[in-house]
């Protein structure tokens, strides 16, 4: 399975690098460099044994009986959350500081949401002995405070993005202007599968491993390789992207993604990208995103601050414009019921981006025979605050 | 003969363009901000377009641009306002912004649109050079704007080269490797980019941007180019003035 943009960054009319002069001869060097570095010997047998050892993968494919009786279906959680760091973001992060090393460079930033990424920024910046500055929406340096303090424990610093709704797009806005100012020792450590070309491809590399693992660990379970459907939240895509990727061929295979519809598609507080998006350029990639006629970019709102995000990566862009992935939305209260229903009857406490995924299945019909996969992103322990706000205690 | 040419063809050295944000600090002050601009001696203005997420701005242009928005502009808007200003300004007149609003306009349209009102030239930072070629270098011909392109202390000598190849009008020279209004001073380390620049025997004219705040490093970097560009200095004074009329003339009298 080889679904890659072509050598301009596009897939189809989405992708390309957008980009300021300032950032030319970082982005042209990543361009260059990062398919002969991945793809050597010594990258990927470095790349899998730290997913082995350090990550913990692979991570379980679970079948989720009480669940599955409760949709009448046969439901396979892919657990994610079980990962070191407690969500899929550890797979890109792994990947990239390798990357970062053979590159020579010694500082690494990132921008973060629900702060899932930074964490897993900061850890492998602590295990690599790198210095690291992770931008977080001032917004969500509050509701995610116990992922802030990780961060800071693991030596990170933290600097609130102050502009905009002070949110994902903000921290990411933050981020890049860090590179402008920082161009020659600076790594930029994308966390999702947008950006300027090659990010999405990049990072849709790092996180294939997750379908990789599903069509094994599948047939295990099932005799067959694969599933009738993939079931994935996205914000800017990372999650989804890494369990579709090596099904994207097998067109019998429907790949489900489900975006944050915040208080509704249609109330003007969404992060529904795909579903109130047009086409544009954003943070360097040509794709959707949400935007007034005039061009100016409209803040989004979710109760999931890994999917608060108007805009959507290239490569979702484009299999949704072919018809190849199916796209959904679940609300902010939609996605809180699915977290208790999940917790309730399998004991797993997800992450509020994962229960927009697990918030899709009500919405849709399964034959008895059918078989699905949802991709449990993360862990819910970073949001705990919330969980307990809904439960009124 | 396009007014950016005609510039250059009559005055080598010295030049000074100013940057503002169309829209701040109130909707209708733009065309006021440009007459005073021109009556002040200024040789060249930058019209900025502001967009909801400037990423090569710092603080003081985002600033001026989500106040512009919030005050009602838009490349519509600011179109229309210029749609005059030839009867009031002459020097050379350029678009600088973002180009998601320039897409959402459609990209011929704004091209037509702006040689109609009279505008010069056009600099969109974030279109890259090989989208330029193949999509829209033919509107900007056809309507007789400059593009103007970026080179920063990273850009390598080939491809300052080949920008210089493919532009028209003048080259705009990023003094270091920032966003706008970082720095307020050139340091030595920027000169030997400046001399590497220079001793590259370019044909088009070359302007300093970015860290060019007052007389000294107005200076400083009229004697490694043909002007230099003053953008956040100028706009932070737009804001923190009251009366910016009188402050217009004082500021340009303090740099020239």
């Amino acid at each position: 399975m080889n679904f890659s943009p072509n050598e301009n960054g596009f897939y189809g009319e989405f992708g390309g690098a957008y980009i300021p002069e300032m950032l030319f001869a970082n982005v042209e060097e990543l361009q260059h460099k990062y398919l002969d570095i991945i793809n050597s010997e010594r990258f990927e047998k470095e790349f899998r044994r730290l997913l082995k050892y350090y990550v913990g993968r692979p991570s379980p494919l679970y079948y989720a009986e009480r669940l599955s009786k409760h949709y009448k279906t046969n439901i396979y959680l892919k657990r994610e959350d079980l990962n070191h760091t407690g969500s899929h973001k550890i797979n890109n992060t792994i990947g990239q500081i390798l990357l970062a090393k053979e590159l020579g460079k010694k500082r690494i930033i990132a921008e973060t949401g629900a702060g899932q990424h930074g964490v897993a920024t900061a850890t492998v910046c602590a295990l690599m002995g790198l210095d690291c500055v992770v931008h977080m929406g001032e917004t969500d340096v509050k509701r995610q405070m116990p992922n802030v303090l990780r961060m800071k424990m693991l030596g990170a610093k933290v600097i609130p993005a102050m502009s905009g709704n002070r949110t994902l797009k903000d921290a990411g806005n933050e981020a890049l202007r860090d590179w402008i100012n920082n161009p020659t020792d600076t790594h930029y450590l994308i966390g999702s599968v947008v950006g300027p070309h090659p990010y999405p491809d990049l990072v849709a590399k790092f996180q294939a491993v997750i379908s990789e693992e599903i069509r094994w660990q599948l047939k295990e379970h099932t005799g067959s390789e694969l599933p009738d459907y993939v079931v994935a939240c996205i914000g800017g895509g990372s999650n989804a992207l890494g369990a579709f990727y090596h099904f994207i061929d097998d067109k019998n295979v429907k790949l489900v993604a489900v975006e944050a519809a915040g208080l509704g598609v249609d109330s003007g507080e969404t992060a529904a990208s795909i579903a109130r998006g047009t086409d544009g350029v954003i943070q360097g990639a040509r794709t959707k995103l949400m935007q007034t006629a005039d061009g100016q970019i409209i803040e989004p709102y979710s109760i999931s601050a890994g999917l608060d995000y108007p805009g959507i990566g290239p490569a979702h862009a484009y299999l949704h414009n072919i018809g190849r992935s199916i796209v959904m939305d679940a609300t902010d209260s939609e996605a809180l019921k699915a977290a208790f229903e999940l917790t309730k009857l399998e004991g797993i406490i997800p992450a509020l981006e994962s229960a927009h995924a697990l918030a899709a299945l009500p919405k849709m019909k399964f034959s008895a025979s059918d078989v699905v996969v949802v991709n449990i992103s993360g862990r819910g322990d970073k949001d705990m605050d919330t969980y307990i706000k809904a439960m009124g205690m | 003969m396009n007014r950016i040419d005609n510039l250059f063809k009559h005055k080598s050295n010295n030049i000074l363009s100013i940057y503002f944000t169309a829209g701040h600090p109130t909707l209708t002050s733009t065309v006021d901000i440009l007459s005073e601009l021109e009556s002040s001696g200024v040789d060249m203005v930058e019209i900025g377009m502001p967009f909801s997420d400037p990423l090569a701005d710092g603080p003081v242009i985002q600033d001026a641009s989500s106040k512009a928005l919030g005050n009602g502009m838009s490349i519509k808007v600011l179109l229309e306002q210029l749609q005059d200003v030839r009867s009031k300004v002459t020097i050379p007149l350029l678009l600088m912004g973002y180009i998601n609003p320039v897409l959402q306009y459609g990209v011929e349209a704004f091209c037509k649109k702006c040689s109609e009102v009279g505008i010069d030239g056009v600099i969109l930072p974030d279109l890259p050079m090989n989208i330029y070629q193949e999509s829209f270098q033919k509107y900007f011909e056809q309507y007789n704007l400059r593009f103007i392109f970026l080179i920063t202390p990273q850009t390598s000598d080939d491809r300052i080269r080949m920008i210089d190849s493919l532009s028209s009008g003048f080259i705009y020279m990023v003094s270091s490797a920032s966003t706008t209004g970082a720095k307020a001073e050139i340091e030595s380390s920027q000169v030997s980019y400046f001399e590497r620049v220079k001793g590259l025997g370019l044909k088009n004219p070359l302007v300093i941007g970015f860290g060019i705040s007052n007389r000294e490093t107005f200076n400083r970097a009229c004697s490694y180019a043909n002007g230099a560009i003053i953008g956040s200095a100028f706009v932070k004074m737009l804001t923190e003035t009251g009366d910016w009329k009188d402050g217009i003339g004082k500021f340009v009298r303090g740099v020239k």
